[in-house]
């Protein structure tokens, strides 16, 4: 069964191994990854089941506790598209990220900050059929972590993306236009600078809700398919 | 192919996915109508120094035990494909690095040239320090089909053995398939 295969892996990618991100200095595999062939396993992945599979999609991060988190209401949206420019309809978004004070809900987060408890920061939406997707939060709060003296992550939201196929999972973070902390950031900073601006949303004032909410555009490009198939 | 857009760069899941990757039931691909041979897969997720990593996250998929996969793309689908099966899990590594799906065995697939593949599992790793999923393979041993897999054939000889797992108390029911991210033994990791 001869399959189209997908385009050559984004050089501008960051690598594994980036010795300023401490983590990845015992996590970094040695060797490269081995390059094989695309079959039906890598182009299949979990599609159009995703309520049956995780229970329905929460876009709304603002209306899951008694009363409204506190921080600045802010809209994300945009499209999921593919190198190719087509839309990924009918895909899986999920979200998470710190409070308006910089703060996980996660035992393993102890910076002293407090805990919203109208705010969980984990949210999930499906695309449509052109690939839009739309999330209501707060705008997560900056927060230092242990990876050198003095380190600070700039805020940030964590999105993880399915795609059509295994192959095109994607876990990335967005950023905020105008951060000052982004430049010293070590994760951020492991993607080659002429890619970085990628991973920052932009102010959109058609997203901004007028009197509401102020509106953030981030679209995400996934791995796309060859035209043809590969000779194999 | 009239365009072409630049993709979005690859960033860690960090530490804190807990709050919202997970979700109950994630682990178990299998309900009581799956058609199938139950199996259990557990592994242990380690770094170069052979410390367990517990903080990763474990994405498996598969197709069914005749070979269909759930997905759209698998012109299989809705030709008979199992519906009682979904194909996808996801498990989150515990204190020990330990992760364990309940699932079944896989079917063969169609592969490139016209050659059947051996029953495999696709297998995702997320983790803090990872800037990039890692993608591989879980095969079965003692599986005849092995010797003429696709995938297997373009890994050297000397690294198979780290995509091929272990059964777990001698039978064909549990097998372990343990993911060394660096160093010796380190698993081969794949792209396609």
């Amino acid at each position: 069964m001869e399959i189209a295969g997908f385009r050559e892996p984004d050089s501008l990618q960051p690598p594994y191994l980036f010795a300023p991100y401490g983590g990845t200095v015992r996590r970094a595999p040695l060797q490269r990854p081995i390059e094989v062939p695309a079959t039906l396993s890598e182009v299949t992945g979990p599609a159009g089941d995703w309520e049956r599979l995780m229970g329905s999609a929460a876009d709304d991060l603002t209306v899951t506790g008694k009363g409204e988190p506190l921080g600045e209401r802010i809209v994300v949206a945009g499209r999921v598209v593919d190198e190719n420019g087509r839309a990924v309809g009918n895909t899986m978004i999920e979200i998470w990220q710190a409070n308006a004070a910089g703060r996980y809900l996660h035992e393993n987060d102890q910076h002293r900050a407090p805990l919203d408890p109208n705010f969980t920061g984990a949210g999930r939406a499906i695309t449509d059929a052109l690939g839009r997707y739309r999330f209501t939060t707060i705008k997560p709060g900056a927060y230092p972590w242990s990876n050198h003296a003095n380190a600070w992550r700039p805020a940030h939201v964590h999105l993880s993306v399915f795609g059509p196929g295994f192959a095109t999972r994607l876990v990335t973070q967005m950023y905020f236009p105008g951060d000052p902390l982004l430049d010293i950031d070590p994760i951020a900073g492991a993607v080659p600078k002429a890619a970085r601006e990628r991973l920052v949303a932009r102010l959109d004032l058609s997203t901004t809700v007028a009197g509401f909410a102020l509106g953030y555009r981030f679209d995400i490009v996934l791995r796309g398919r060859l035209a043809t198939p590969m000779e194999s | 192919m009239t365009e072409s857009l630049s993709q979005t760069p690859s960033q860690t899941v960090g530490p804190f996915f807990a709050l919202a990757l997970p979700w109950a039931g994630g682990d178990t691909l299998v309900e009581q109508a799956t058609e199938g041979e139950r199996i259990t897969l557990v592994g242990r997720v380690v770094d170069g120094d052979g410390a367990p990593v517990p903080d990763a996250l474990i994405e498996i998929w598969q197709a069914d035990a005749e070979g269909r996969y759930a997905g759209p793309a698998d012109s299989h689908d809705g030709a008979g494909r199992d519906r009682h099966f979904r194909g996808f899990g996801r498990c989150a590594t515990d204190g020990n690095g330990q992760f364990r799906f309940g699932t079944i065995k896989p079917g063969r697939v169609p592969g490139p040239g016209g050659v059947w593949q051996a029953p495999h599992i696709e297998v995702a790793v997320f983790a803090r320090g990872l800037l990039k999923a890692l993608f591989t393979r879980c095969y079965f041993p003692g599986e005849e089909s092995n010797a003429t897999d696709p995938v297997l054939a373009v890994v050297p000889e000397g690294r198979r053995a780290t995509l091929i797992a272990i059964a777990e108390h001698g039978d064909d029911r549990s097998f372990r398939f343990d993911i060394v991210l660096q160093g010796r033994n380190e698993t081969v990791f794949l792209v396609c």
